[in-house]
């Protein structure tokens, strides 16, 4: 069993649009029926619609497997981190602390930590994960890099992150503008920038006459 | 308060309740008995999907990638759309309504709830003229359905009132198309919106209710499309888009207006195009010299820089395509936006070629193939009219009738509860409608629903209209039955059974004509299958603009969808609409467009502001739309648990400019109020709206519903509601209403 080679998994948040089909469909799945492994986030509703869906990126060196006190977490041959071995884990959270991504989940219920094993059970039999099959806007992809460069021809592939001191590479790809092709995508710097795509939208409605509201 | 306990009471035996994944639906180890290549059950994209089915019941799906419209794409109600079947709230046998009943409904034999619904619509006909008894029926059932039930208002009841719930969905769209094209229906196939070199998107929130053509225009945009949308919120598909024109509700056929001023006024005209394939440029022209910038500007509330910019990235595209929803089309004036738009469409002569299109977004599963065939007011099989002499000819032949016994033509379906409340309407039939949730100053409507002397409701969960109901019959879930439905593209595709229908549940055909037999017409009423219905709207829609008679189910199923017209069978259908050198049975070859002439028709279109404007007693204006894990009045996505947890229960969007001065933060509770009626629930703070605009989602009943305060004025061309404007105030209530303890998760 493993990830047909050729094939990678792709997320753009550029074209999210939060509406969750990917975590329900995640839940739909065959070998953990309702349970969803990923999960969806806003940045700051508020401000803005703008959704980024979680699922794990499956690093070369897995933070979460180096945390766990237990070993509990495994990385195959191919490249994909596991959900913890049940007999192994004890539910101490660790491995959700330590994330980067934010990508493990502890299901209380089973004193477990669970997550997105790249839908194993699907992709070894030649289909795409549930949720980037399901994805009605392509923020999540699951193909060739040749299929994503003659699609996606505004933003290009990146597996690199930098978290403070810390270098990471993912085997899933995140998308990002082309414009800007980042040698590495600095995850923290980033933390205090706006997100991008509202200036010029929110100061049309800012700028909007209100008078009519006087009371 | 008893009418509020009886509510409660009748919740607590019919619903809403939550349906989640259990036992063979949550079981790893089953094997399913067989997988059903079908469609989702709920909007107009028509998405494939694949059902899988055991021991009779659908316990999941698996994604269809070879369908090309989705190829394997679903949003959340796709994914759980299972869950609506084998539900504790189903209908499993007809009722009758019983105030000492549970819930205020008995159960009642199926036969003889027929012979009851018979025997009152002979009393009330007899008694009071055979229009006393009126039929309203919807847009999500498929076109064999929707067929019938035309054909059994007319031929079996021979009554004027039928309509149908696309009223408040597509007939903006329609009647505007209908004027523009001389046919109604989206001219191209979405595969050419990637082709376009700019998009631009009206009144639509694309990726909360269309979400599978959110990676069209997302294509289009990685092939250099520039991408324009025109919303009073900035919506999902608006948040990276290249140009947002945030126009204040209502004033859409100004914007439209106005850049045809400016394209006209740059010379970003295709003067040939307009030469040769239209008529009635020069009045237009004339209409749109007011429309300059700045009184545009001041219309729309949008900037005059804006509105330059986007005259320009419209006006100067060698290739475009132009969606609109409801966004545009909800209005007293709804045919003059959408007329606005097609204007700017025609003007750039940029349609009938691939990468040039045009598309009005359908809403309800079959908004297209709903509105073709007979069921509104005004029309016959084929798009036909019915105070047309040949049309009536043609149908009285199929049917076998004299022309004469045909009625005319009918009211639509809000002015129908206006004849309920003037006498003139005695009892009604509903099937696939829920009006006491979808339409407008529904306080209106509920007390309509109970002045009828007698009300019959079809459907497979008892929704808040069908509680007003003397006897409910229980009708069918879309997977239990097969039938054609045309997508938003018009395609006709197949919807295949799944399971049979559980207890005594029927067909809906077959409940129709059970109801044909006990009136003793059951003529024309003896269909043994949904195929053979189809075989007869193909007779009857041939030679018709929307000609079927060439399609057939194998042909669907061969070609995945036949796009319409399909005038024979050796045809392979039309997917792109206009281009040059086709022919069509209007104009003869004349040129591509439905007319005599074959050519398209300018329209002059006029703007008005909306039927209430704010002033200073109601100083905001409300709009009202979906949310992507809700379909419509709710009546199945209200009944699906990780739906419901998705959003639980409307909110009031308001931007903090607003909030900051009426002293509302997040999640406060707060009401909204017209001279209509009000609605407490929780504000949301975003700045993703206009500061003089709250939007809030239709979804919901009761004390929930939005549409107890929007208002029933209507465009007087297609009668669409106004649902996307109306004055309200707003004020921030300290403390939860009272039905926050009560009527939660239920409504």
């Amino acid at each position: 069993m493993s990830v047909p080679e050729h094939h990678e998994f792709f997320i753009d948040p550029g074209r999210c649009i939060g509406c969750q089909a990917c975590v329900h469909a995640c839940s739909e799945c065959d070998t953990h029926r309702g349970h969803p492994m990923i999960h969806l986030e806003y940045i700051d509703r508020e401000l803005t619609t703008q959704t980024v869906p979680v699922i794990c990126m499956h690093c070369d060196t897995p933070t979460c497997a180096e945390v766990c006190p237990a070993d509990a977490i495994k990385r195959t041959g191919d490249g994909v981190v596991q959900t913890a071995r049940k007999p192994r884990c004890i539910a101490c959270n660790n491995c959700v602390l330590a994330c980067p991504f934010g990508v493990p989940k502890m299901k209380g219920e089973f004193e477990l930590m669970m997550k997105c094993d790249m839908c194993y059970d699907r992709t070894s039999t030649g289909k795409r994960p549930m949720c980037a099959t399901v994805c009605p806007s392509g923020a999540l992809y699951f193909g060739t890099i040749e299929e994503v460069e003659t699609l996606r021809k505004s933003a290009v592939p990146t597996n690199r992150f930098q978290f403070g001191q810390q270098s990471i590479r993912t085997k899933v790809q995140m998308m990002v503008p082309k414009s800007r092709r980042p040698e590495y995508v600095d995850v923290t710097s980033a933390l205090d920038e706006a997100p991008t795509g509202q200036d010029m939208s929110l100061n049309i409605i800012s700028d909007l006459c209100i008078t009519a509201l006087a009371q | 308060m008893a009418a509020e306990s009886a509510v409660l009471e009748t919740i607590d035996q019919f619903g809403p309740h939550l349906s989640y994944p259990s036992g063979l639906r949550l079981d790893t180890t089953v094997d399913p008995d067989k997988v059903v290549k079908t469609h989702c059950c709920f909007c107009g994209q028509q998405c494939g999907i694949q059902l899988k089915v055991k021991d009779n019941v659908v316990i999941g799906f698996e994604p269809w990638e070879e369908f090309p419209f989705n190829r394997g794409m679903l949003c959340p109600k796709g994914v759980r759309r299972y869950l609506q079947g084998a539900h504790p709230d189903r209908l499993l046998t007809a009722y009758e309504r019983d105030a000492n009943a549970p819930g205020g409904f008995r159960p009642m034999e199926y036969n003889a709830a027929i012979q009851r619904v018979a025997s009152e619509i002979g009393r009330i006909q007899s008694t009071y003229g055979p229009d006393a008894f009126a039929i309203l029926s919807g847009a999500s059932l498929t076109t064999e359905k929707t067929y019938l039930m035309g054909k059994f208002a007319r031929m079996c009841l021979r009554t004027a009132n039928i309509d149908y719930n696309g009223r408040l969905c597509m007939v903006s769209a329609g009647a505007a198309n209908k004027k523009t094209f001389g046919i109604d229906r989206s001219a191209n196939p979405w595969s050419d919106i990637p082709k376009a070199e700019v998009i631009l998107i009206a009144g639509s929130n694309v990726a909360e209710c269309s979400p599978i053509t959110t990676n069209y225009v997302w294509q289009a945009r990685e092939n250099g499309a520039k991408v324009i949308v025109v919303d009073p919120r900035i919506t999902p598909i608006a948040r990276t888009c290249d140009l947002f024109l945030p126009v204040k509700p209502g004033r859409d056929a100004a914007l439209f207006n106005g850049i045809l001023h400016l394209m006209i006024e740059h010379g970003w005209i295709d003067q040939p195009f307009i030469n040769e394939f239209t008529v009635g440029f020069e009045q237009v022209a004339e209409h749109v010299r007011q429309w300059t910038p700045q009184k545009t500007a001041e219309v729309t509330g949008i900037t005059e820089r804006a509105i330059r910019q986007a005259a320009e990235m419209w006006g100067a595209a060698k290739s475009s395509f132009l969606l609109h929803a409801r966004g545009i089309e909800h209005h007293s004036h709804g045919v003059q936006n959408v007329l606005s738009t097609m204007n700017i469409v025609l003007a750039s002569g940029r349609i009938g070629r691939e990468g040039c299109g045009y598309g009005t977004i359908t809403g309800q599963a079959n908004g297209q193939g709903g509105r073709e065939h007979g069921q509104k007011c005004d029309q016959l099989p084929g798009w036909r009219d019915i105070d047309n002499p040949e049309h009536r000819a043609h149908v009285a032949k199929v049917w076998g009738i004299s022309p004469d016994e045909l009625p005319g033509k009918g009211v639509d379906a809000y002015e129908l509860f206006r004849k309920i409340d003037r006498g003139e309407i005695r009892g009604l039939l509903s099937i696939c409608f829920n009006p006491k949730v979808s339409l407008p100053d529904n306080n209106f409507i509920g007390r309509m629903l109970e002045k009828l002397e007698f009300y019959v409701a079809i459907d497979f969960f008892l929704n808040e209209s069908a509680r007003h109901a003397n006897v409910v019959l229980p009708g069918s879930l879309q997977e239990e039955d097969e039938g054609v439905v045309t997508s938003a593209e018009g395609r006709v595709i197949k919807i295949n059974k799944c399971v049979d229908p559980p207890g005594e549940a029927r067909q809906d055909w077959r409940i129709i004509q059970d109801i044909a037999r006990a009136l003793g017409r059951e003529r024309g009423f003896t269909f043994q299958s949904p195929r053979e219905i189809f075989d007869e709207l193909r007779r009857a829609s041939a030679g018709g603009v929307a000609d079927y008679s060439g399609i057939t189910y194998e042909k669907v199923e061969r070609q995945l969808g036949v796009f319409w017209p399909c005038p024979s069978e050796d045809h392979p259908g039309t997917p792109r609409l206009f281009e040059r050198g086709s022919w069509n049975p209007v104009a003869h070859g004349q040129g591509p467009f439905y007319f005599a002439d074959g050519r398209a028709r300018f329209n002059v279109a006029t703007y008005t502001p909306p039927a209430e404007d704010v002033d200073a007693e109601y100083p905001l204006m409300l709009s009202t739309g979906r949310v992507i894990s809700h379909f419509l009045s709710g009546t199945q996505t209200r009944r699906i648990g990780p739906l419901v947890d998705q959003y639980p229960e409307p909110r009031i969007e308001l931007h903090p400019q607003l909030a900051q001065q009426l002293g509302i933060a997040d999640q406060d509770w707060a009401t909204v109020e017209s001279r209509r009626g009000s609605c407490t629930l929780r504000a949301q703070v975003v700045r993703t709206i206009r500061p003089d605009t709250v939007f809030v989602p239709y979804h919901w009943a009761g004390l929930k519903s939005i549409n107890q305060v929007t208002i029933a004025a209507q465009d007087p061309i297609s009668k669409i509601p106004e649902y996307k404007v109306c004055a309200v105030r707003l004020r921030k209530e300290d403390a939860p209403p009272e039905y926050a303890h009560q009527l939660e998760p239920h409504q």
